[in-house]
């Protein structure tokens, strides 16, 4: 990579040059470094000093010598800023910035509130439809046979099993028109019909105190959410979008639909949902096993 | 041992004299923003090559190519995590240098007051128009200033517009004075040109004022400095 190139240029002249800058100074320096323990009986401090710069800086008279001492010692405080090169280290850049990705999740959890709304909009803000941009990973279209899909639960409820989009959609619904959001910097404002999750969470009896849901698509997809995200009112088990069934190129028959999330976390052609206390390593989502921001919160 | 010791008596060096001009909060500030906002340009750069465009996705009208050499990242998930960590070093050297101003009151010597505003040209003509220089008695220059205090605020302007874009469920109610959530992208953008437009103008008045100047706000101590004698 070639961050290298930002770093290097402000760090690493400073090491080498005093020396030098100073190297005019050196030779009349050089008789007295034998008498280092004479000559630091003497008081190191200023030999003068003169009223301040006109900003109030610190003015002093020095040999060369303490010039050098003073400029090593300020030299040294600078440690907060050589630590960055740290970051131009092959082997401790990946650590160092997943360091930095969780320290922005974690702030991001904090700022996360499960009775904070994510703004809404009217009908009239609503992109049209076919300016909602199809967007998926591999194919648009897995092939579900709707008419024989049913929704897996495992994990910790105390009904798993297959439910039918039916009995879904006897549930009760809610239809909001929220903001879309795509990591990749475009967003479009959408209708969204279906139930809130935490509704069919309660209905199947799952644990909401466990931390995750794992979700498992047709495509091959898959992804986890925190449980605060999952329970927040607007987190949809969407099947709806523009009060039509959704279509196949936008999950059919059943999509994750959160506007306090980024799109990719919003998986479509649900599968399998999982209620968990563990996430596998590398099964943390597509995207997010890549490199990508595992809260992915909005 | 004796003689040695009477001899460096006699040929005691000439002293120099020395201001301390940057203090360690300063300097440290300085380098880690400096380190920061690189950073912070490449790996935007290449975020923004994942959707170079203002307008809506359908249909997308790029606004301009950026070429991968000077983005940083890689790709969007890796300029992301630099963009995710830096973000925090730019925001905490930000805050320590703009506390520190503001509690020892230097912040005079630095923001541009609306008495200096006369003094931005003539200042500004000295150096790009070889005009006479105008005798100054200030920390800061009036040019100065309006450079430092425009850095200041597109700093500002970029964080608050990068939360924004960031949260924009818990912060859309921060997003209606910028306009909208389309125009804090536009304005986070803007702060980012904001800074591409100060970096060469305060290399370039740094390597006019040579290396003594250059290494004062590396230890803070600058040597014979031009105000004194």
């Amino acid at each position: 990579m070639s961050e290298e190139r930002s770093e290097e240029p402000q760090a690493k002249p400073e090491q080498d040059r005093p020396e030098e800058s100073d190297s005019h100074a050196l030779p009349a320096e050089e008789p007295s470094a034998p008498l280092e323990g004479e000559t630091r009986k003497q008081p190191v401090a200023p030999r003068a000093t003169r009223p301040a710069g006109p900003a109030g800086e610190e003015v002093r008279e020095v040999t060369p010598r303490e010039r050098k001492r003073m400029n090593r010692r300020e030299l040294l405080k600078l440690v907060p800023v050589i630590a960055l090169g740290a970051f131009a280290i092959p082997k401790l850049q990946d650590p160092l910035l997943m360091d930095g990705l969780h320290l922005s999740d974690w702030a991001s959890g904090k700022l996360f509130g499960r009775h904070r709304l994510a703004q809404t909009f009217s009908d009239r803000e609503v992109a049209a439809f076919d300016d909602f941009p199809y967007n998926y990973y591999d194919v648009v279209d897995p092939g579900v046979d709707l008419a024989k899909w049913t929704l897996t639960v495992e994990g910790l409820a105390q009904r798993p099993g297959d439910y039918k989009l039916e009995q879904i959609q006897a549930l009760p619904k809610v239809v909001q028109n929220t903001r879309h959001v795509c990591v990749e910097g475009w967003d479009v404002i959408g209708n969204f019909g279906g139930t809130r999750a935490s509704e069919f969470l309660r209905w199947i009896g799952a644990d909401t105190s466990a931390r995750f849901l794992e979700v498992e698509c047709a495509d091959e997809y898959y992804e986890s959410i925190d449980m605060e995200t999952v329970l927040h009112p607007q987190t949809l088990f969407c099947y709806e979008m523009y009060g039509r069934p959704l279509d196949r190129g936008h999950g059919a028959p059943l999509r994750l639909q959160m506007p306090t999330k980024l799109g990719y976390k919003q998986a479509k052609y649900l599968d399998t949902i999982r209620v968990t206390n563990v996430l596998k390593a590398d099964k943390r989502g597509y995207w997010e096993d890549q490199g990508y921001s595992w809260f992915g919160g909005l | 041992m004796a003689t040695n010791v009477s001899a460096i008596e006699i040929e005691q060096p000439t002293p120099i004299t020395v201001a301390y001009e940057h203090p360690w909060i300063v300097r440290v500030a300085h380098w880690l923003n400096a380190v920061a906002v690189f950073v912070l340009i490449g790996s935007g750069l290449q975020i923004f090559r994942a959707f170079p465009s203002f307008g809506p996705k359908i249909p997308q009208k790029n606004f301009i190519d950026i070429p991968k050499a000077i983005a940083l990242g890689g790709w969007l998930g890796g300029a992301l995590q630099w963009h995710f960590t830096f973000m925090w070093i730019f925001l905490g050297s930000g805050l320590m240098y703009v506390i520190y101003q503001l509690t020892t009151g230097h912040w005079r010597q630095v923001l541009l007051a609306p008495r200096d505003i006369k003094g931005v040209w003539p200042m500004a003509r000295h150096y790009f128009l070889f005009g006479p220089k105008p005798p100054s008695d200030a920390a800061y220059n009036p040019l100065q200033k309006l450079a430092y205090t425009s850095t200041m605020f597109f700093g500002a302007m970029s964080m608050l517009t990068g939360m924004v874009l960031y949260k924009p469920a818990q912060f859309w109610w921060l997003a209606w004075p910028m306009g909208g959530y389309h125009f804090a992208r536009i304005w986070h953008f803007i702060s980012m040109c904001g800074f591409v437009a100060f970096i060469p103008g305060h290399l370039i008045m740094v390597l006019l004022h040579g290396w003594n100047n250059f290494y004062s706000m590396i230890t803070g101590w600058k040597r014979d400095p031009e105000y004194l004698d």
